[in-house]
């Protein structure tokens, strides 16, 4: 046992909304230690963030953490997210979300909100399927996967979560491991400094669902594939071809500069109003 | 810049939703561009950059009234503007608002469905849709008006129920209404009433987002300003957080009716004309109101009376008003521009003695004045 209360604790609504939902073995704690950590390091005022999420297992993050939260309909996180960072860009916005709740339902609000690159940061936490409803197929299930509806493997290609948001505008694109810990909050931490739409895919066992419909063992065989199954962007550079085959890459992936939104729009506010003044 | 107080001149029904929202203190529009609703987004696109106000085009209706939704809870008041299939979309943010007691304004300037239906054609297919399209039970206002002043002083007073109540506000123009022109006066700025909701005052720890105050409507503290709170679609307690209890439950439910029922006085807005010794009263709303009142004037010429009987506010319906003015009479006519749906509301608060005549139309065009008069010389 600690001999002191970790720090961490005091960003928890610990006296009202605990026990959490989520199953034993599931790694959206993990990833909400992480947050925590960040946030903690970015030495941020808790009346100035905002946690977002729709709806679904990571969706539930929002009501344990003592920010200001937003827990909306199923994909619409972005959406309720844009409206909030427009409103009062002074806020640190953070969306929270699963992959089925990102890249299904709300694949639509992701790459437009990427596209006018809001500044929001996006943890999108894939663990291969729906788990909240009982283990369906989403779209970064796996070929082959069995799921509840998939009963005789996905014939569905998956999405690559970051490749697809680097297309989209994303100014910063991330992956990590709930197995990877320090290596996560690090990158959340800098998903956090950047301004403009930020992302960091956080692969995440489901015990569970996913795990027991594949039969990839409890949470700890689903801990250790995490670890046997990627490879940083370092390693992947002194490995080879057949090496790589079937292993994912953790690491940044996109790191760049471009306005965000609301800088944008306040800039399209002083020339609409030297216009007017003008009389154009 | 902006609205033109004080000033006469020839205004389109979209512009003047646009101008009252203008008036009525918007900060904050997201829509999705529709027919015969986009002007309202296109005069608000040009104005609000200038006011330094936010404007947003998103990338559906869906997101449009999500975004209208973060904006309010961020501290802008907040509307969007859109017809038929792009209300369809918005039903879902409509019942979170309704949940979560957001208040915002949505404009549905009605055209002809179902589906995609006349999209530049004139109906009022949406009014049940409006009271009842959600799911789940939750209150509605809906206000309805029937020329272009109104849809400015409506629009005034859609901003301002919606802050009053902690409630979306629906404001039903149609096609007709959004798409004519009228010549009109501003009023001076200091005519027009604004209101804001109440922010509140109690220490942090003391804060309940959804506190049952005496008129079941408490002040709603916004992101960043100090008080932390949590907002769920989920069924939630006084603090906001999840429940299934069912005291809790029921407290909740039994909250967001009465904010509505118990005021009701608040929110009636009826118009009669000539209801007195009349045995024939017209029902109508919208733009079918004016051709009500074309055909009154034409059945005077012809010595016949009739009465006409006017809700703006359409829901919550006038049920008392309705019966204590129509109960009485012989007939009444109800002119709509859809396959019937207020007509329900109508028979279901008058006696089975009073005989309540249907006049339908959904060609997408409007019930002319010559059809009511038809319709009543029929009965009188």
């Amino acid at each position: 046992m600690p001999a002191r209360i970790p720090y961490e604790y005091k960003y928890l609504r610990a006296k009202k909304s605990f026990p959490h939902v989520w199953c034993p073995g599931c790694g959206i704690g993990i990833v909400m230690g992480s947050i925590i950590r960040a946030v903690d390091a970015m030495q941020w005022d808790l009346d100035d963030i905002v946690m977002v999420s729709g709806i679904g297992c990571t969706s539930r993050m929002p009501v344990y953490v003592d920010f200001n939260t937003l827990h909306t309909t199923h994909g619409r996180s972005l959406a309720f997210g844009t409206g909030v960072k427009m409103a009062n860009p002074r806020l640190n916005v953070m969306s929270v979300m699963g992959d089925g709740d990102a890249l299904a339902i709300g694949g639509n609000h992701i790459i437009h909100a990427a596209r006018r690159n809001v500044d929001i940061t996006v943890i999108i936490v894939n663990n291969n399927n729906y788990g909240m409803t009982g283990g369906q197929f989403s779209p970064t299930t796996p070929i082959g996967a069995k799921t509840a509806t998939t009963p005789y493997g996905m014939i569905e290609p998956e999405f690559d979560v970051c490749k697809l948001l680097e297309g989209a505008g994303a100014v910063f694109v991330a992956r990590g491991t709930v197995y990877h810990v320090t290596e996560l909050d690090n990158l959340i931490i800098k998903a956090f400094r950047k301004k403009g739409f930020s992302v960091v895919e956080v692969l995440s066992p489901c015990p569970t669902n996913f795990g027991r419909a594949n039969r990839l063992g409890g949470p700890v065989e689903m801990m250790k594939l995490l670890k046997e199954n990627t490879v940083n962007t370092t390693q992947v550079k002194k490995l080879n071809q057949k090496d790589l085959e079937g292993k994912v890459v953790r690491g940044i992936f996109v790191d760049r500069n471009i306005p965000s939104y609301d800088e944008r729009y306040e800039a399209l506010c002083e020339k609409a109003g030297k216009m007017a003044e003008e009389g154009k | 810049m902006s609205v033109p107080w004080g000033e006469t001149r020839l205004v389109q029904g979209n512009e003047a939703v646009a101008y009252g929202a203008l008036a009525a203190g918007i900060g904050f529009f997201a829509g999705y561009p529709i027919t015969p609703s986009t002007e309202i987004a296109e005069v608000l696109a040009r104005y609000m950059p200038i006011m330094g106000k936010k404007w947003i085009q998103m990338e559906d209706e869906i997101a449009s009234i999500s975004a209208l939704i973060g904006a309010r809870i961020a501290g802008c008041k907040s509307m969007t503007a859109t017809s038929g299939p792009g209300f369809s979309l918005m039903q879902e943010g409509f019942g979170y608002a309704c949940m979560t007691e957001v208040p915002l304004v949505l404009v549905n300037v009605m055209r002809g469905g179902p589906s995609t239906g006349l999209p530049t054609q004139v109906s009022q297919g949406d009014v049940m849709q409006a009271r009842w399209g959600t799911h789940g039970d939750h209150p509605v206002i809906a206000l309805a008006p029937a020329g272009v002043k109104e849809c400015f002083e409506l629009t005034i007073r859609a901003f301002n129920l919606s802050e009053i109540f902690r409630t979306p506000v629906i404001l039903l123009p149609d096609e007709i209404l959004g798409h004519m022109r009228e010549r009109m006066t501003f009023p001076e700025e200091e005519e027009v009433e604004v209101v804001e909701m109440p922010v509140p005052d109690v220490p942090v720890e003391w804060y309940e987002h959804y506190h049952d105050s005496a008129n079941n409507v408490s002040p709603m503290a916004t992101f960043g300003s100090g008080y932390r709170f949590h907002v769920t679609g989920l069924m939630h307690d006084a603090q906001g957080f999840p429940t299934r209890k069912k005291e809790e439950v029921n407290a909740k439910m039994a909250r967001l009716k009465q904010k509505i029922t118990r005021r009701l006085k608040e929110l009636e807005d009826v118009r009669m004309h000539n209801m007195e010794d009349c045995s024939v009263v017209v029902f109508a709303y919208g733009s079918v109101y004016r051709s009500a009142l074309a055909a009154q004037a034409i059945l005077k010429k012809r010595k016949k009376k009739i009465g006409i009987f006017r809700p703006v506010t359409l829901w919550p319906f006038p049920d008392r008003t309705v019966k204590e003015n129509l109960d009485s009479k012989d007939v009444i006519i109800v002119p709509e521009l859809n396959q019937g749906q207020m007509i329900h509301e109508v028979e279901r608060m008058t006696k089975d003695t009073v005989r309540v005549i249907p006049l339908h139309r959904v060609d997408g065009y409007e019930i002319t004045p010559e059809q009511i008069v038809d319709a009543v010389m029929e009965v009188i």
